[in-house]
């Protein structure tokens, strides 16, 4: 299913829904690939092959991650990568690596398996809060760039460390909203402000702690240009409904970027006419 | 000769190649990769890289994540 267009309608409770987008192309652009969705999906944590490919397609989500694992010595050959739409760009992970060359030793082997220069690049810090290694992170990226991969790392929503990865020659860069799989939502949305106006030129998606589609859309509404989520989805307890609220939320806050919001007033200012109202 | 594969040691008997390993072990071949000590061995070379006692042998796949 495309990116949810809507064009069709679609019933939300009985009110039949019918915005047309189709009249603003607002493609996004990656690395010099284009996608038609801002929502990037994970496929950890679901409860099942089925449910996970309903939330997949609800999502309208066109690139999803996958991590990279040992292959069980059970004699099992089945592969996880069947059960993805093969309209879906893959794009491997190096989650669960704690220093860079962890990181790149598994970035290398994902392209050989996968034949994909496309790493979201991951160096985590500490098991409790997963936050990034920004500093491993930052090292791991120059030496990936330098082998040819397009490298889109995880980091902390720190300015001075986005400009380094892209200094780096990073084609995104990857700001937490909170925590992985915390559902926290924006945490520091003047991080992302910031990052955005200072950086008006980058590609900026941000990438773990989204809850639900309200986070999204604030995420979204401060600038960013895409979102990666996993957990928000799977663990709903309806995750393809949850993925379909996901895609509208995506798409609401872009389109309200894009519209520029109203000033923000200590004060009321009144929407009707006070001068003529009768007395 | 012992090899440790996937982080397991597992003893093997003759001279074998990756490629040889693979199907000994019945492993998955499609998008699966194959680190020999660290370096990642292309696919290409599978049928010529020889396994030696003590290597350290990661086959990898993919699974869920985000």
């Amino acid at each position: 299913m495309p990116r949810f267009a809507l064009e069709g309608g679609i019933r939300l409770r009985s009110w039949k829904v019918c915005v047309k987008i189709e009249s603003m192309p607002d493609t996004f652009l990656l690395a010099g690939k284009s996608f038609e969705s801002r929502l990037i999906i994970g496929t950890g944590k679901y409860r099942s092959y089925d449910e996970m490919k309903a939330a997949h397609a609800a999502s309208g989500a066109d690139m999803v991650t996958v991590a990279v694992n040992r292959v069980p010595l059970d004699g099992k050959t089945e592969s996880f990568l069947d059960h993805l739409s093969p309209n879906m760009k893959i794009l491997p992970n190096t989650a669960g690596c704690y220093d860079a060359d962890h990181a790149i030793r598994t970035a290398r082997l994902a392209r050989e398996a996968l034949e994909t220069d496309w790493i979201k690049l991951e160096v985590i810090g500490d098991p409790v809060t997963l936050l990034p290694d920004n500093e491993q992170t930052l090292a791991a990226a120059k030496i990936l760039v330098g082998e040819g991969f397009i490298v889109l790392p995880y980091f902390t929503d720190d300015l001075i460390m986005a400009k380094k990865l892209l200094d780096a020659g990073c084609p995104a860069v990857m700001p937490l909203a909170a925590p992985i799989g915390s559902g926290l939502g924006v945490q520091n949305p003047a991080n992302l402000k910031i990052m955005r106006e200072q950086l008006p030129d980058a590609t900026i998606i941000v990438d773990a702690g989204v809850g639900v589609p309200s986070d999204a859309a604030i995420a979204m509404e401060l600038g960013a240009d895409a979102i990666l989520m996993n957990t928000a989805i799977a663990e709903a307890g309806d995750a393809e409904k949850m993925a379909t609220a996901m895609n509208l939320a995506v798409q609401a806050g872009r389109m309200a970027y894009l519209s520029g919001r109203m000033p923000k007033r200590l004060y009321a200012s009144a929407s009707s006419p006070i001068k003529g109202a009768i007395k | 000769m012992e090899i440790m594969l996937n982080g397991e040691p597992r003893k093997i008997s003759g001279e074998l190649t990756l490629a040889q390993l693979i199907d000994h072990f019945e492993l998955p071949k499609q998008r699966v990769a194959v680190e020999l000590n660290r370096n990642v061995v292309r696919r290409v070379e599978w049928e010529t890289t020889k396994v030696a006692n003590a290597d350290r042998i990661e086959v990898i796949h993919f699974v869920g994540g985000g």
